[in-house]
């Protein structure tokens, strides 16, 4: 535990980039039914450009379905999901996901899924969808504008794959790697869509204190590189505590509280609902 | 670019010499037209499968409809032939075919391949079903009769060239980032949106281009074979095709490949007895899935010839030098 302060008025959120404080995710009263349960109700969030958020609650609180419908496996029931980029505002929600991701939103899986029958190279090389600048003629007749097309592809895959300590491994078949190298690839993948907002769910599960510590670190090296904001479903408190500036919680899919992880923490229904009883911070 | 000429030279070669023997072996009068014929059945076969396995090896689509894009393209060409019984003819009808396949194609798959699984099977079954009883049912293709007399074209060279040309822009295509796409689609699709893969657009994309080289492959036996009937391409015909892509190994073109030369072998090795041949042939393939589930080739590329550049990288590049390694596996594709 390195930086063990909560890094709530650190320095990354102001200083990112020129139009940092801008409101990139505006979440307004969503809701989600599945029959007649309700999954998610009548949640708000905002995310600015370059913040990090956090999004905790118990099991089965909802949070999964939130990054569900962010990124577009499934409508919301009700409510908009409105989107900046490039200075344009959209509502996303109900939108297909190839077109959410393309509009700029990556993200991981909890139970992970990578393609696992291909290796790590290919599967950052498939998420490079965006501006591949041949068509379907260069494609199947392999023309040189194709051929330099990929040597960039392949490069620029490798880069990531070097920057998630993954490049010695890139021909490995991805169901080879260990757990903690199959997180890596999956963030190295939603990073090839260049993404301005990344969805992580539950970066640190099933890793060792170690592993967890290294992977703090590394979230924040890659939101100054990369410029990005993220959003982080975890259960790891200390990775929580450590690095997000700001928390949402939910519990039965209802927003029961908002601020930064000493507000969170102190506050009377988050250490009902859950920190008191599951977590130790 | 030198590199590159000779990477190119390696695959070329061999083929080149394959065709060439071929070639004076026929013409020295080796090779009858009995021989030939088998190697034609092989030909054809080897675009259907590769065709289908794009579908359904590589994209995960399930389809049972294979013969009924060839049957578009089979009467496509015959029919166009018949009018015109010239080399541009026959390259038309050949063409027209394909994308007279690739449409149906387009049509049935925008609204079938948002199914999954068993139905899009089912559907692709009624597809092809529905071809053959419209054939059945009109004059221009003389009904249950067929069409004879279709004038033959599809000598060696094309016969080998067509195929040659097939395996390589399909393997093209799976090489590039629309192919990545379509596998992509196969292992997890879920996934596959996520980072920005128009799924149903890749789906599509597959079909069109199995139901093309599907056509061609029709016209190629329109030609060769001269004489075609509805009932050439009914369900049984989707199920043979299948049966070639799965034994060679869903997911592998040259086990495709591979897969319909041994099935045709063995099949002509039976010629002499019939009455053996059917259970044989049906003992064969249940022998082989017994022993080799996965198929002959599983998802494993061999590294021959045009095939050469659809060789897995694993074995290579599994070391500290990952990275140049494979940069210098890319460069050497540069043709």
């Amino acid at each position: 535990m390195a930086h063990p302060a909560p890094q709530a008025s650190g320095p990354a959120a102001s200083e990112q980039a020129d139009r940092a404080g801008e409101t990139l995710l505006s979440v307004d009263k969503v809701t989600r039914n599945f029959g007649g349960l309700s999954a998610v109700s009548n949640v708000s969030l905002q995310i600015r450009r370059g913040e990090l958020v956090g999004l905790i609650g118990p099991n089965g609180a909802g949070k999964t379905t939130v990054f569900n419908l962010l990124t577009g496996v499934y409508p919301p029931s009700h409510g908009a999901i409105e989107f900046t980029r490039d200075d344009r505002t959209r509502d996303i929600g109900g939108m297909a996901p190839h077109r959410i991701c393309a509009a700029g939103i990556g993200r991981t899986f909890q139970n992970i899924r990578l393609f696992k029958d291909l290796s790590v190279l290919d599967n950052v090389k498939i998420a490079m969808q965006a501006n591949v600048p041949y068509g379907l003629f260069a494609a199947m007749f392999h023309t040189p504008k194709f051929h330099k097309a990929e040597v960039e592809i392949v490069d620029r895959s490798m880069e990531l794959l070097g920057i998630m300590n993954l490049a010695d491994k890139a021909g490995a078949q991805a169901r080879n790697l260990s757990y903690g190298d199959q997180r890596h690839l999956e963030i190295a993948r939603a990073l090839a869509t260049e993404p301005t907002l990344l969805l992580l769910d539950e970066p640190a599960a099933g890793m060792n204190p170690a592993e967890t510590s290294q992977l703090t670190d590394l979230i924040t090296s890659l939101r100054e590189r990369f410029k990005l904001s993220i959003l982080l479903i975890e259960h790891d408190m200390s990775l929580v505590m450590r690095i997000c500036e700001r928390l949402y919680v939910l519990d039965h899919g209802v927003v029961i509280a908002s601020g930064s992880p000493d507000e969170v923490r102190r506050h009377p229904k988050v250490i009902e609902a859950y920190l008191g009883e599951e977590a130790d911070v | 670019m030198k590199k590159g000429l000779v990477s190119f030279l390696v695959k070329a070669v061999p083929l080149l010499a394959a065709w060439a023997i071929v070639l004076v072996l026929i013409n020295a009068g080796i090779v009858t037209d009995y021989y030939l014929a088998t190697m034609a059945t092989i030909c054809i076969n080897i675009v259907l499968a590769v065709s289908l396995n794009l579908i359904t090896g590589f994209t995960g689509q399930f389809s049972l409809g294979h013969a009924g894009f060839m049957a578009i393209g089979a009467y496509t060409c015959a029919m166009v032939t018949m009018a015109e019984p010239s080399v541009l003819g026959f390259v038309g009808g050949l063409l027209g075919g394909g994308v007279l396949a690739a449409l149906v194609g387009l049509l049935v798959g925008l609204p079938t391949l948002r199914l999954r699984g068993d139905y899009l099977a089912i559907a692709t079954l009624g597809m092809a079903e529905i071809i053959r009883i419209i054939l059945l049912n009109q004059d221009a293709t003389n009904g249950a009769a067929g069409l004879s007399g279709i004038p033959a074209f599809l000598d060696w060279n094309w016969m080998f060239f067509l195929t040659v040309a097939t395996v390589w822009i399909i393997a093209n295509f799976l090489h590039s980032s629309q192919g990545r796409a379509c596998i992509s689609v196969r292992e997890d699709e879920i996934a596959a949106e996520s980072i920005g893969v128009h799924t149903v657009r890749s789906k599509v994309l597959a079909f069109m281009i199995g139901a093309f080289f599907a056509g061609i492959a029709g016209g190629m036996y329109a030609s060769y074979f001269y004489f075609i009937k509805p009932d050439l391409f009914g369900f049984l015909k989707s199920v043979d095709i299948l049966v070639i892509v799965v034994l060679g190994g869903l997911g592998s073109l040259s086990g495709s490949i591979i897969a319909a030369i041994l099935l045709a072998l063995i099949s002509t090795a039976l010629q002499p007895f019939p009455e053996l041949r059917m259970i044989i042939y049906s003992l064969a393939l249940v022998v082989i899935m017994i022993f080799r589930p996965q198929g002959l080739m599983g998802s494993r590329e061999v590294s021959l010839g045009v095939l050469n550049r659809f060789r897995r990288r694993e074995p290579a590049v599994a070391t500290a030098s990952a990275a140049p390694a494979i940069r210098r596996d890319d460069d050497e594709e540069v043709v």
